[in-house]
């Protein structure tokens, strides 16, 4: 540990425990045997783009929020810029 | 018309036992008839958390198997006069409960009681599907932490799926009391915020307990903190749970941490001293 980041210290942790389970619920509360909407649209979103650039799947961040009329499904995708080069 | 309400979480040691008993005990001193029931078979604690372990001779698995009478295995409150306890038994036996007997034996307590309060045990077995199983109304007990909170959305789908309420097609009140909530780390970002649970779980707020000792302190002692000592701010938000239990409209308010002085906050509890 640096001296700096005694300081710096991330202690911000609760956005992550919320991110983190809103996205294990939304796989969780699927009906046995039933489809898991976000969860699929997740997979195969990523598949889709990965056929043409290739994804690191750790810099990906899946967020789900619910709301009271509409839910947003949010796929953070970083795409490194050579992939991007030449095209 | 009496209310059977489960008290469940799922998760272990986030407070339902506590819970149980200080909502019940509020609700009696609002003048309602009320018992606490222990589900926990095997490792019952209501008993010594409502300061009758002493005094406990038939429980609830006698009553279920005919082995006693009701009358005989409800302990009264010392303390509150319209309180009472059926406390759980020890024996390590897992089938003891059937569902059959549970629901006559809830059944007769509807006849006597405003309230049945069922304490349900951790986990997601038989003794909690049967604490759940006859409610009408639930409250999820949820810490902040993601353990809780994950576990807490699988007792709400259960809610919604397995209990009697629910196969007859009607809607099951489930409601959430947070507890060991603590303000000032929710405030730095250390801990998930009421908004945040509220957000994940998608039911209605009956409460918020702030993480406080003087709920350890009501159980070393053997009494609801809502009759220990009315006026800790836990004893107010169970208070206010059971009000809200009960009808009244009580807007919820999101206990903010307090302001430390600069001296406090460098020297910590020294500074107050």
């Amino acid at each position: 540990m640096s001296f700096l980041s005694f300081f710096q210290r991330n202690r911000r942790s609760a956005p992550v425990a919320r991110e983190r389970l809103q996205v294990l619920l939304a796989h969780e509360r699927a009906p046995d045997g039933g489809a898991d909407l976000a969860a699929v649209l997740h997979k195969e979103i990523l598949a889709v783009i990965a056929k043409h650039i290739p994804i690191d799947q750790d810099r990906v961040v899946v967020k789900l929020d619910r709301g009271d009329q509409v839910s947003t499904l949010e796929i953070d995708i970083e795409m490194p810029d050579t992939a991007l080069a030449g095209r | 018309m009496s209310k059977v309400v489960v008290v469940t979480s799922g998760k272990g040691g986030v407070g339902k036992t506590t819970s149980s008993a200080s909502l019940g005990a509020a609700l009696a001193q609002a003048g309602q008839k009320v018992v606490v029931v222990d589900f926990d078979v095997g490792l019952r604690n209501l008993d010594l958390v409502m300061g009758a372990e002493r005094r406990v001779v038939f429980d609830l698995v006698n009553v279920v198997q005919g082995d006693a009478k009701l009358a005989q295995a409800l302990i009264r409150d010392k303390r509150v006069e319209t309180l009472s306890l059926l406390p759980a038994s020890q024996t390590r036996d897992k089938d003891a409960l059937t569902e059959e007997g549970v629901g006559r034996v809830i059944e007769e307590l509807r006849q006597t009681f405003d309230w049945i309060i069922c304490d349900s045990p951790a986990g997601i077995e038989k003794g909690a599907t049967l604490a759940m199983r006859f409610a009408d109304t639930a409250v999820v007990v949820t810490n902040p932490e993601v353990s809780s909170v994950r576990d807490s959305d699988r007792i709400i789908g259960m809610l919604d799926s397995k209990t009697v309420t629910a196969e007859t097609g009607g809607q099951m009140d489930k409601l959430l009391l947070l507890t060991r909530y603590d303000p000032a780390r929710a405030a730095r970002g250390e801990m998930m915020t009421v908004e945040d649970v509220l957000e994940i779980l998608a039911i209605p707020l009956l409460g918020i307990v702030v993480e406080s000792p003087d709920v350890l302190t009501a159980s070393n002692m053997g009494c609801p903190v809502t009759v220990l000592n009315p006026v800790s701010p836990a004893a107010k938000a169970y208070d206010e749970a059971a009000r809200r239990l009960l009808g009244e409209t009580i807007a919820v308010k999101t206990p903010q941490a307090e302001k430390k002085g600069f001296m406090s906050r460098l020297f910590g509890r020294k500074a107050v001293a």
